[in-house]
């Protein structure tokens, strides 16, 4: 897993609630058996007015020229809701978000961006309805400083909250599976005391 | 300290928790299917990991598979290319495959339990969402993201934090007519969509207690819709008669010494929730979704609601883009909803007594000609139990039509779509947009309700069919 330290990037204003996972990448798009291809199908239905993504739907902010290269997204409550597909966050990630601010995640979502590399920040609805506010006079330039806990925007700075453990693996990459290998004496030690009907 | 089942649960599955690290916990059961597993497998051969332990996987075949043939490339060349890696990654590591046409075929959470492969007082994990139906058997089970699955095919463990927990009691009795998916809807309208997120939820009371199996695992099955990680029942004796004898449950001895150690399994009197839901089961009627979030939901005999009606901005704001994606005014009948599709089936309402219900409502009535309507059983076995009893000839004597066990019309992903504009009355879970089809209108109810739905050609108390 690549290193996440700091992030500048254009903020891109998704001013929806309950954002479902089947939104992110719609259903159709799951037939791959690979982890990458899935930053053209983003958003499908919403971005595209055709079924094959060729028409763009102007309407839609993610088509919108000014928010083009945009690497923070943000949201409403209960980003990322429904099912557990981790396409979602690949096809994120694979567009070029690094970074999703919204007043709440579903768990299995945010559990998916730790694990691949992209921060989720969580801030009060009240801070959230201010970017969006700022974000509608605005393109806005936003700086993620993970490692102060901080975000700045508009010469504002917010702070956010994040589990130490998750800062850590994201400021240092790390593979969880070779972790966890790492204790396998443990886990057999636990084997052995498992009842027998298991 | 008194202790919650949760807690229970919690601590004889815990491996370790370090200082600073997220908790190690044990999973004794890895249930895989064809969309979220092919990466994961792919990361273990390039690690060059193995697979720790082939004997606790699954794997089934039902999202991406047709519910007309058993042919292999009849949903498609992609779908075809999923299903055949998926044969291809079981035979290398080594594990179980029910693949297309085998008896034991069918949703994964259908089958876990059929097969007594989910069992009271472990962990069940599956790179599915719906994964929660399992904690009907007072196991903890959740939906996990591909990188998970394959942290849990090279470890046999998960990192997981401790989440919160509530306890949703429903008082009483529910009314004649009232199955578990009106309960469930009930506490979703409750509790808004994101409800209970961050906990693991213990369903009690005697309403719940009343419930049999396959209705228990129809409430399990939705906590994940109101953003619960989990939901849980407490096993009892409901639960033991269901286990006893599956392919898959402790046989003998070993089933005494399981039965000994589940009846263990409950919160103690004294235990205390981060979170407590009361409802009274007599005021829960049939429910019907009529927006894009499973929150937005109302009684059969409700209208459709008013941006208006509420206070909160994004809520107002949400309330009007479903009304506008669903094609529905403020202020409309809901039972003059006219709909165009019935769909029976997903692992929230494929089982036999949900296809029971269903064709208990019609009573020698024909479907609507203005209506497709199909069931697709959620297993081969529960397929064959239906025509045993002759569920399937009810079925296609009133026109709808008889389908091989799948995902199906749940999140389409076969060929089993809806169309821009159709609008369906579905036994799924989700009624999210475009969920059945790009365009498409889903209405989330009971299986009683859809199949009265068919009937009628529109939203209908199945009590008021005749």
């Amino acid at each position: 897993m690549k290193k996440f330290i700091t992030q500048t990037g254009k903020l891109l204003p998704l001013d929806q609630a309950n954002i479902d996972t089947d939104q992110i990448i719609p259903k159709q798009f799951l037939q791959k058996t690979e982890r990458v291809g899935f930053a053209q199908h983003l958003f499908h239905d919403w971005r595209y007015l055709d079924d094959h993504g060729n028409i763009p739907n102007p309407e839609f902010v993610l088509n919108q020229p000014e928010y083009k290269g945009a690497s923070v997204l943000l949201a409403r409550e209960n980003f990322g809701c429904g099912s557990s597909r981790e396409h979602a966050p690949w096809a994120l990630q694979e567009y070029g978000f690094k970074v999703i601010i919204a007043p709440s995640f579903a768990d299995i979502f945010y559990g998916n961006c730790i694990n691949i590399g992209v921060l989720p920040i969580i801030l009060t609805d009240a801070q959230v309805n201010e970017l969006f506010l700022f974000a509608e006079k605005n393109v806005l330039t936003i700086d993620v400083n993970l490692e102060n806990k901080i975000i700045q925007v508009n010469d504002k700075a917010f702070s956010f909250d994040i589990k130490e453990v998750h800062q850590k693996s994201l400021l240092k990459g790390v593979d969880s599976i070779g972790k966890s290998l790492h204790r396998l004496d443990q886990i057999q030690a636990f084997e052995q005391t498992m009842p027998a009907w298991l | 300290m008194a202790l919650t089942l949760y807690d229970k649960l919690w601590q004889r599955n815990l491996v370790e928790q370090q200082d600073g690290e997220t908790p190690l916990i044990y999973v004794n059961r890895h249930l895989i299917h064809e969309v979220t597993s092919p990466q994961a497998f792919a990361g273990l051969r390039f690690h060059g990991r193995q697979l720790r332990h082939p004997e606790r996987t699954f794997a089934t075949m039902d999202h991406n598979i047709s519910t007309r043939s058993i042919a292999i490339d009849a949903a498609g060349k992609s779908a075809a290319n999923q299903l055949a890696t998926l044969e291809k990654n079981c035979a290398e590591f080594g594990v179980t495959l029910f693949g297309m046409g085998h008896k034991n075929q069918g949703i994964v959470h259908v089958i876990g339990p059929e097969l007594g492969l989910t069992l009271p007082g472990t962990v069940i994990v599956c790179g599915d969402s719906h994964t929660a139906t399992h904690g009907a058997f007072g196991a903890l089970a959740f939906g996990i993201g591909t990188s998970e699955v394959e942290h849990v095919f090279a470890t046999q463990t998960l990192r997981q934090n401790k989440a919160k927990s509530m306890k949703i009691q429903i008082n009483g009795k529910v009314g004649d007519g009232i199955s578990a998916k009106d309960i469930i809807l009930a506490i979703i309208g409750k509790t808004g969509s994101a409800g209970a997120a961050g906990h693991i939820v213990e369903y009690c009371g005697e309403a719940i207690e009343a419930l049999s199996m396959e209705q228990r695992m129809t409430i399990c099955n939705m906590s994940i819709e109101f953003g619960a990680k989990a939901g849980l029942v407490a096993p009892d004796e409901i639960t033991f008669t269901y286990l006893e004898g599956r392919d898959y449950s402790p046989k003998g001895k070993l089933w005494d010494q399981a039965i000994a150690d589940w009846k263990t399994l409950k919160t103690d009197p004294d235990a205390e929730f981060d979170r407590v839901l009361i409802m009274e089961a007599a005021e829960i009627k049939p429910q019907v979704t009529w927006g894009t979030s499973l929150d937005q939901v109302v009684a059969i005999d409700g209208n459709v609601p008013h941006p208006d009606s509420y206070d909160d901005a994004v809520e107002k704001d949400s309330c009007a883009k479903a009304l506008q994606y669903m094609g529905l005014t403020a202020g409309t009948k809901i039972s003059d909803i006219n709909i165009s599709h019935v769909f029976i089936g997903s692992c929230t309402n494929s089982r036999i007594e949900d296809l029971r219900a269903a064709a208990n409502t019609i009573q020698g009535q024909q479907v609507s000609k203005d209506v497709t309507a199909i069931v697709v059983p959620g297993s081969y076995r529960v397929k064959e139990q239906a025509e045993k009893e002759g569920l399937d000839e009810i079925f296609i004597e009133a026109g709808f039509e008889w389908r091989l066990p799948g995902c199906s019309m749940c999140l389409a992903m076969n060929d089993d779509v809806l169309k821009e504009g159709e609008r369906c009355a579905s036994t799924s879970n989700r009624n999210f947009e475009g969920r059945q089809g790009r365009g498409s209108r889903t209405h989330i109810v009971s299986p009683e309700l859809a199949a009265a739905a068919a009937i009628a050609g529109r939203l209908i108390e199945p009590a008021l069919l005749n």
